[in-house]
Parts: C-alpha cells; sequence; structure tokens
C-alpha cells in the first residue's frame, strides 16, 4: 500500500498520511550548520523568550561549509552558534568533524527510518541509508529547534527501477549523471525510489554518491532500500539493531520508470549545470588546470581508493593541481592508516581536513576566470566554485585525467 | 474572505510562466533587511511589470502562471508582495520552496490549475474562500483552488510560523 516516504511519515505523524496532504511531521534529528546557523539562532532569540529547544539531545550544530573558517563572517557565525549551543547543551560538530550529514551517519545518528532537517540544500542525501533527510531554510529550521516538528506535503514517489549491468568500468558518480541526464524534468518535486541489480552492487559510500544528486534531479529525496551490507554498517555505526523502512510490495507509485543502464559509460557534466551530461569518450581535447576530489558526493574513503588506484606511483602533469578532501576525520584517518595519504602526496596531491573544501566557501580554494576544472563535486553552476569553468565527473575520470593534463576517462601516459 | 483587486501577471494576453526569483526580486537588492524597504522592488527584474510597486494597492491580488517563484530560496521575493500589502497569490503552480516561505510568512497562496481559464481580468474585484478555495466575482463562482490545507491556514491565522509556534502548547 505505502511507499518508503509514506511508511516513514507515517511512523512521525499523528495526521492522516496521503499524497498531496500537508502533514506534521516528528523530526528526530535537527541541524543548523555554520550556512544558516547564526540566521537560526537569531530568529530563536528574536521571538521566544527562554525556550528556545524543544529537546537538545536531538538538535545539533554541524560546521562544515567553511571548515575552519577563513572568513571572519563565518568564524563570528560560527562563535555565534557554539555560545548559543553551550548555554542550550547542544552537542556540536566544530570544523574539526567534517561534513554534517556524512558525520551524522557515521555516528549513527541518522540511520534507516529516521527523519532529520538541517539547513543544507544536500541533506536528502541520507536516502542512500533509508532515512528520510531535507534541508530547509533557517526560518524553518529555528521551528523545528523550538518544536520539534516541521510541516510537510506528502509528495508522490516515482519508482527507477535499472536494467541490465554496464558493460564498461562505471562508477556510482556514472550512474548518477546518467539518470540526471535520463529522468529530465520527471523527478521534480518528486520522492523516488532506486531498485535493480546495477543497485544491489552499490557499496554504502556509493550509495551516498548516487542519493546526493537527487538534488540536482529535481527531486525531494531518493530512498535506496538498505541491503544486508548497509544494515551492518548502520549497526556498527549505532551500536544497535536497526530495522529499515521498505515499501509495500503493492505500494501505489505516481510513476515506474526503467531506464536501462547495459550502455552505461564514464558521464561527465558539462560547466554550468549538472543536467548538460555527456559520455566523457564525446567531448573534444579539454586541458586542465585543477582538479578537485571531494564534497559530500565523493569524498568517502572508497572515492579516495579509487583515486589512489589511478595515481599509484605516478605524477600529477605538470601545471595541473590536484585538491583533495576527504568528508570526514574518520575517512581522513583511514587514508593516513592505510597509506592512501601517501600515495596521493607522492603523486603530488594537496590533501586537507575534511569538510566541504572546494564545493562551499572555498576552504581548499577558489578557480579564476578561464580556468579549467575537473570536480567530483555535484553542483558547478557558474561562480559556485569561482569564475572558472567545472565539470563533473567520478574520481576515476577525475584521477586519469590529473595524470593525464586534459579530460580522459582512462590513463593516458 | 480575502476580497481584493486583481492583478493578472501576463505578457501578450497570456500569464508568464516560470517567473523565477530573481525576475520577482533582483539580485542587486538582496542586501536590504528592512522589510519596508523590499517593497519598491516587487517584480524588479520582470521586464514590463518594473513599475508594479506604483500601482499596487494595499489588499490588491495577484494571478500568476506555472511554477511562480522558481529559483533560488531568497525569502525576499516572498517579504516584496507582503511588505507590498498584497492580499494573496493565486497561481497555476508554485515553485516548492516558494510555496513554503509563502505559508511560512503568512502570505495567502492558493493552487489553482485553470485559473487562467475563469472569467477575471485584471481590475476585477474577486474574493476568495481560503477555507474552501473557491473564487468568486459579484457573488458568483468563477473558479475553484485547492483549498488551503489545515496547516496552512493555522499558520496563516496565527499570522506566520513564528507566532503558530507561540500559540502551541
Ligand atoms: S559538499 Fe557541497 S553540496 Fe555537499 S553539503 Fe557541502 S556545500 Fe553542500
Amino acid at each position: 500500500m505505502s511507499t518508503i516516504i509514506e511508511k516513514i511519515f507515517s511512523m512521525h505523524s499523528k495526521d492522516r498520511v496521503e499524497v498531496g496532504e500537508t502533514i506534521w511531521l516528528d523530526i528526530d534529528v535537527r541541524t543548523a550548520r555554520d550556512f544558516g546557523g547564526a540566521q537560526v539562532v537569531k530568529n530563536l532569540l528574536e521571538n521566544y523568550d527562554g525556550n528556545y529547544v524543544e529537546n537538545a539531545n536531538k538538535t545539533f550544530f554541524t560546521f562544515d561549509t567553511s571548515a575552519p573558517a577563513k572568513t571572519i563572517g563565518y568564524a563570528q557565525n560560527q562563535q555565534i552558534c557554539r555560545k548559543f549551543a553551550r548555554q542550550q547543551g547542544i552537542r556540536v560538530f566544530d570544523v574539526d568533524a567534517g561534513i554534517g550529514t556524512h558525520v551524522l551517519m557515521e555516528e549513527g545518528i541518522i540511520h534507516a527510518g529516521v527523519t532529520a532537517v538541517g539547513t543544507d540544500s544536500h541533506y536528502n542525501i541520507v536516502g542512500a541509508i533509508g532515512a528520510f533527510g531535507q534541508g530547509m531554510g533557517d526560518v524553518d529550521i529555528a521551528f523545528v529547534f523550538k518544536t520539534g516538528k516541521t510541516w510537510f506535503e506528502v509528495p508522490p514517489t516515482i519508482k527507477v527501477h535499472f536494467n541490465g549491468m554496464p558493460s564498461a568500468a562505471w562508477t556510482a558518480k556514472d550512474l548518477a549523471l546518467f539518470t540526471i541526464k535520463k529522468l529530465g524534468r520527471k523527478a521534480l518535486g518528486k520522492a523516488i525510489e532506486f531498485y535493480g541489480e546495477i543497485i544491489d552492487a552499490l557499496s554504502v559510500d556509493a550509495r551516498i554518491t548516487l542519493a546526493s544528486m537527487v538534488t540536482e534531479m529535481g527531486g525531494i529525496i531518493g530512498f535506496i532500500p538498505p541491503d544486508d551490507a548497509t544494515i551492518k554498517w548502520m549497526e556498527m555505526a549505532t551500536g544497535k539493531k536497526v530495522e529499515p523502512v521498505y515499501a509495500d510490495k503493492d505500494a501505489s507509485y505516481d510513476e515506474e520508470i526503467d531506464i536501462d543502464v547495459s550502455n552505461l559509460k564514464p558521464m561527465i557534466a558539462l560547466p554550468g549545470s549538472p543536467s548538460n551530461v555527456r559520455a566523457v569518450e564525446e567531448l573534444p581535447y579539454t586541458p586542465i588546470d585543477t582538479v578537485f576530489i571531494g564534497s559530500c558526493t565523493n569524498g568517502r574513503l572508497e572515492d579516495m581508493h579509487m583515486v589512489a588506484k589511478i595515481v599509484k606511483g605516478k605524477k600529477i602533469k605538470d601545471g595541473v593541481t590536484m585538491k583533495v578532501v576527504p568528508t570526514t576525520r574518520r575517512v581522513w584517518k583511514s587514508m593516513l592508516e592505510d597509506g592512501t595519504m601517501k600515495i596521493l602526496a607522492d603523486a603530488g596531491a594537496i590533501i586537507s581536513n575534511p569538510g566541504c573544501g572546494g564545493c562551499a566557501a572555498g576552504q581548499i580554494g577558489m578557480t579564476g576566470e578561464g580556468e579549467i576544472q575537473i570536480s567530483t563535486a555535484n553542483r558547478n553552476f557558474k561562480g559556485k566554485q569561482g569564475l572558472g569553468e567545472t565539470y563533473l565527473a567520478s574520481p576515476a575520470t577525475a584521477a586519469a585525467s590529473a595524470i593525464a593534463g586534459y579530460i580522459t576517462e582512462v590513463e593516458n601516459d | 474572505m480575502i476580497k481584493g483587486r486583481v492583478w493578472k501577471v501576463e505578457r501578450d494576453g497570456k500569464l508568464i510562466d516560470d517567473i523565477d526569483t530573481d525576475m520577482i526580486y533582483h539580485n542587486k537588492y538582496l542586501h536590504i533587511v528592512d522589510r519596508k524597504e523590499m517593497a519598491k522592488y516587487a517584480f524588479s527584474n520582470l521586464e514590463g511589470w518594473k513599475d508594479f510597486p506604483e500601482k499596487a494597492r494595499k489588499g490588491d491580488v495577484l494571478i500568476v502562471g506555472e511554477n511562480f517563484g522558481c529559483g533560488s530560496s531568497r525569502q525576499h521575493a516572498v517579504d516584496c508582495f507582503i511588505s507590498l500589502g498584497i492580499a494573496a497569490i493565486i497561481g497555476k503552480s508554485f515553485g516548492a520552496i516558494y510555496k513554503r516561505n509563502a505559508i511560512n510568512s503568512g502570505l495567502a497562496i492558493l493552487e489553482c490549475k485553470d485559473i487562467d481559464k475563469a472569467d477575471i481580468k485584471t481590475g476585477d474585484e474577486i474574493e476568495i474562500n481560503i477555507e474552501t478555495g473557491e473564487i468568486f466575482k459579484n457573488g458568483v463562482v468563477v473558479a475553484k483552488a485547492k483549498p488551503m490545507s489545515k496547516i496552512q491556514l493555522e499558520i496563516y491565522k496565527a499570522g506566520n510560523l513564528f507566532e503558530y509556534a507561540k500559540k502551541m502548547k
């Protein structure tokens, strides 16, 4: 009868959950990041007296967009949040922790079936492990801090079924870019559920990559029903049994869409829009200046291993710089311990502390006019990462391009 | 009941679709924080409509096309109409974030798929029953919008989301 979102909503609302109905939704995890966080605090202080947070144990701050603060403005905002957090007994994942959503999943605070909101437009990334997440503005988040609830219009769900398995080399990023191209405007304002053999083959890190780009598909959230490995991952994180929410067999979908992935190849989004997607092999010769590896889409350990495998024993092309930003401190530490850090450093990469890095406020630098960057992030709107031209691709494509000095899907010596 | 004079946001006799938040409120005025100031810049970047703030009267109602308010999440694009005194916006459809911002700020926002087919012209006086969605002209129903949800109505009656929170237990 019910889709995943309808089931999670029913577990978190007294109202009748039906597509198109507006319901009150209880929110398990409420967060604000350094971007928007100070505004949330200001809204609370200006509108209420004393009683600001419904439950401090369910409320968090995560500093990740500018970590550590690279402008005085960000530093001020982070300090406003810290002060408020100390007064209210709210836990802060500070500038040393990494990207908020990733940290909360690693800590077991967000897991399957949970509802979570924050001031981050990619909060729906948690659909990767079967949780509901949504990014909202500072007015909405202040309300959630104060009341523990939010109102939400129940969206229709579309079911995306991937058919076949690719014969060429592929990554979750290629699948995400390919899906954006195939869906067009079909996911606008809707929830998505992903199924198919290729989905079963995705690791937790790869699921995160796909789910992170549902925002670029125009969707509310994309759910990947947890498999055994994902459940085990969550149980390690939470230290307790996790019972994911699955759709009913006879759930009713707004639309069922089949996408054939047997011809999936390395894909790339051209500068300006994440939906302007081509196969890498179709691109003309494009020399690059900069490579960015990281962001909530591709900054996990598996992504780093993908890069390390390609650059091992090689040197990044003269005239090209490669910036690497792991998503979380845990990923950073694993890279140090398993030798990935050394491989990347030997190849000539810059490796920074965890965070949003080159994706947000330029923690690891911006691009100048005419600079050509290949990035593993999820957005490439003009101006987002500077004045340069940003192509979006997988860590494998980005790494191969770093060695070659031009955009390529395979290593060319 | 909301009563007001109509502005159909048209070009060449057709409601304009896909008016984004930058057309509603030009990004060069984003630094303004005083809501009263924002009134002057409603439709500051929409061809043919830039003089709207001078012509609009308190209590006027806007009728708009498809996907109104798509684009960025800027609150200014809602606040400029509130400070101008616009009583309601009826549209064929809205950008999701725009609709959310409008509801949270206590601006009456109603969806009506066939509002372009209703017998309503710019300058007409209409009445809207926000609980049923019925739209009246000269006492006769000329269109029916999706009624405001119970929650939307409660926030609207409280004034805005912050006021609503004060009334919760
Ligand atoms: S990495 Fe970029 S897209 Fe992801 S949460 Fe950070 S700023 Fe947003």
